[in-house]
């Protein structure tokens, strides 16, 4: 067998992703996600009497909030099966990378496990967050001036 | 109107996102590293500002909207105490997510036990 049939056989047998099908769903949960958020802000801002700005941060707060408790309960990773991408890029999706580090390395003690490995996943979307942030506020100082 | 406009926007960005993880074997935590850098980047001529004003919350949710605020914040300190700010200011309007992840992972995690 040469190396091009054997590459046809495998790729024949390759379980097949149906990536229209994952974009699609992915487009609606996320979507529904967007619209939790506008609810939420609009929830929290006509109860609480704040304003837009305000409520948005207790609509990042409380989306936190669900996703850590969703994976302390098993729930998110068979969500995330699922709904792919439409979990793992909303703000939950972070939430979820915190949480489960602390959970798996909880066993290691609380200052070598938990202390140390919280930021394992999600370290690097804040490292690289502020490093961007950095260079880029600053090219816009040193160009724009502000 | 801002719900389905915050619908199709925040779709979108995770539409976009599930195409890349397909058709390339870049890894989820590629991509929201990623989707940061990119936000951060818009923020450069206050795209993700307009973009916020048309798409409401679905802006605010995906992931790009933590880069955004972050050079958001540090602009706006850099712009009274000009380079310090920088510094200063970052994590000005992240607080609140970074804070509450910190906090209710760890209070959480002493309540739960891993699941495998």
């Amino acid at each position: 067998m040469n190396e091009k049939k054997y590459s046809a056989l495998v790729k024949k047998h390759t379980p097949k992703e149906d990536v229209f099908k994952n974009a699609m769903i992915a487009f609606l949960i996320g979507g529904v996600m967007g619209i939790m958020g506008q609810g939420l802000i609009d929830i929290y801002s006509y109860m609480c009497d704040i304003s837009t700005k305000e409520a948005s941060s207790y609509m990042i707060i409380t989306l936190i909030f669900f996703g850590c408790l969703f994976t302390c309960l098993g729930w998110f990773d068979k969500l995330v099966n699922f709904a792919k991408c439409g979990l793992i890029i909303p703000i939950t999706g972070f939430a979820h990378a915190v949480q489960s580090a602390t959970l798996e390395y909880k066993r290691e003690g609380m200052i070598t496990g938990i202390g140390a490995n919280m930021f394992k996943l999600a370290g690097s979307v804040i490292v690289f967050g502020v490093v961007s942030a950095y260079t880029f506020g600053l090219l816009r100082l040193l160009v724009m001036g502000g | 109107m801002i719900y389905i406009r915050s619908f199709i926007f925040c779709g979108i960005v995770c539409a976009i996102a599930q195409m890349i993880l397909d058709n390339t074997k870049l890894t989820p935590g590629h991509i929201t590293t990623i989707f940061v850098v990119v936000g951060s980047f818009l923020d450069v001529c206050n795209i993700y500002d307009h973009m916020i004003l048309w798409a409401g919350g679905g802006a605010l949710v995906p992931i790009t909207s933590f880069g955004h605020l972050l050079i958001h914040s540090a602009m706006d300190k850099a712009t009274s105490t000009n380079f310090i700010g920088l510094l200063t200011g970052m994590f000005n309007l992240t607080a609140a997510g970074i804070t509450s992840a910190i906090v209710f992972s760890f209070f959480l995690s002493l309540l739960f036990k891993p699941k495998d």
